[in-house]
């Protein structure tokens, strides 16, 4: 679905992104992790077409997107940081991005009610905590199901009911054939969704491998020790060398 | 673009500062207008602070708002949208905003007191003056990654335009009062669109004696009508001009 070749990105002299090369399937949840500035957020607004790659291609759904922007239709974007403007509502907020993605008419409103979006509806967005924007942004994320959902650390600041009803939507979706990236620090709110690994250092792919693999590896259950455990043994083996 | 400006616009219009902004100027110009009998006078004055003022909370005001909203613009980004259109609603939502307020606290009082061809050539350099500077805090935010940078050069470019400018011009002609500058001073004039607001304004009021020099010299070679389309050609350029770069360098902008 997402086919990522020969990605470079610098800003000034240092590498977010060196030579990234992935390949992204439907019906998988990936989990983008690595160290803070190993270059997840920059992949992903790479992907988005935010930022602009200095080399390398990336492809969705078999189509490379260049100054072509209609490839958005077929993703939802969960930012880190959500901020609206201060004196929209949350209701006008959700319409407008409706309007401005007129093309699709189906909407997925469940997380709007699950999340209990929809009963605060009047209220301005500078009133509100970081957390109900994030629920905010979640909604935006799932309003128009699209066929791929590229989440920035979704579960960053919810309460943990809220988390949860993310997490069973997000499983829900993946199971229905879409396909879902997420950066997390949170490796235990992973556990349990995601599929597949990436592990990104210093603007470097260093393993993508299935969960079934790493616990195979490292016979450990828990996606966080099975983590801890592999870096370890990469690092004995630098050490080695 | 439509839909993203309507609603940039009902946001603004709802923001404390712009308000605010509208009843300073209503105040200040019912104050001014019926300070003398000579509303003439009263549109002078009006006419100072609009270049002061005009200038200086259009780009700061401005160059905030567009920093602020970088995170927003992030997530209309990321929607089946134009880059271009995304820039250009934030730019036109604003621009209409603040004109809004503009023509609302100074037009509503002058057309009242002392509706005439004067005072309607004021609200059009105000008008213009906002169209201008908001374009200019556009190109310092496509320019800049940093907001404190980006604020710092909004207010470096509004002293710049509303005081430096005719300061070195002042310089300029002193140095070289020997030799036949005129057309030169002309010249020099379009690359400021303060000064171009305030020739505009008097070109109407025929006060040769408060337009200075560059205002004189307008009069004498272009006559009030063609100094008048002279000017504000080059005013609707400096709108322009900002704007196309703008949309230039966020082609090609990280975010």
């Amino acid at each position: 679905m997402i086919h990522i070749n020969a990605l470079t990105k610098s800003f000034g002299s240092f590498k977010a992104l060196d030579n990234i090369s992935l390949n992204f399937a439907k019906g998988r949840t990936v989990s983008l992790l690595g160290p803070n500035g190993s270059g997840k957020t920059t992949l992903i607004k790479s992907i988005l077409g935010l930022v602009i790659p200095d080399k390398g291609t990336i492809s969705i759904n078999d189509k490379q997107i260049g100054n072509d922007w209609q490839y958005r239709s077929h993703i939802g974007y969960m930012p880190q940081i959500g901020r609206y403007p201060e004196n929209m509502t949350i209701g006008q907020v959700i319409k407008m991005i409706k309007d401005i993605r007129k093309d699709n008419v189906q909407y997925d409103e469940e997380l709007i009610t699950q999340l209990g979006v929809d009963k605060i509806s009047s209220k301005t967005m500078r009133s509100l905590s970081g957390g109900t924007r994030q629920k905010v942004s979640a909604c935006l994320a799932f309003l128009f199901s699209p066929g791929i959902l590229i989440l920035d650390e979704p579960t960053a600041g919810l309460d943990p009911l809220a988390s949860e009803i993310l997490k069973d939507k997000i499983i829900q979706e993946c199971n229905k054939g879409k396909l879902v990236l997420i950066t997390s620090h949170i490796l235990s709110d992973l556990d349990g969704i995601t599929n597949d690994v990436v592990y990104l250092q210093d603007g470097k792919l260093i393993f993508y491998k299935s969960v079934d693999e790493l616990q195979h590896m490292t016979s450990e259950t828990k996606l966080n020790k099975m983590i801890a455990s592999v870096m370890r043994n990469e690092h004995t083996k630098t050490a080695d060398i | 673009m439509k839909t993203i400006m309507k609603y940039v616009v009902a946001d603004l219009i709802r923001n404390k500062v712009i308000v605010v902004y509208a009843i300073i100027l209503a105040v200040l110009s019912f104050s001014l207008l019926s300070i003398d009998e000579n509303p003439a006078k009263g549109l002078l004055s009006l006419l100072n602070v609009t270049l002061l003022f005009v200038p200086l909370i259009s780009i700061l005001f401005a160059t905030i708002y567009y920093f602020n909203s970088i995170e927003f613009i992030e997530l209309l980004l990321a929607q089946p949208v134009r880059r271009n259109k995304v820039l250009l609603a934030e730019y036109a939502g604003l621009t209409i905003s603040l004109s809004l307020a503009y023509l609302l606290g100074v037009g509503l009082p002058v057309m009242i007191i002392s509706p005439n061809l004067a005072a309607i050539t004021l609200l059009l350099s105000g008008f213009l003056l906002t169209l201008i500077f908001t374009a200019i805090a556009l190109l310092i935010f496509v320019l800049f990654k940093d907001k404190t940078k980006g604020i710092g050069a909004a207010i470096a470019a509004a002293m710049f335009f509303t005081l430096l400018f005719d300061g070195l011009l002042l310089i300029f002609i002193y140095s070289f009062n020997e030799y036949p500058i005129d057309k030169a001073v002309l010249g020099i004039t379009a690359f400021n669109p303060v000064d171009l607001a305030r020739i505009l304004m008097l070109l109407q009021l025929d006060v040769a004696v408060l337009m200075g020099y560059s205002g004189a010299l307008f009069k004498k070679f272009l006559g009030t009508g063609t100094g008048s389309v002279y000017v504000v050609i080059c005013m609707l350029f400096w709108v322009l001009l900002p704007l196309l770069l703008s949309v230039r360098v966020f082609r090609k902008k990280d975010l």
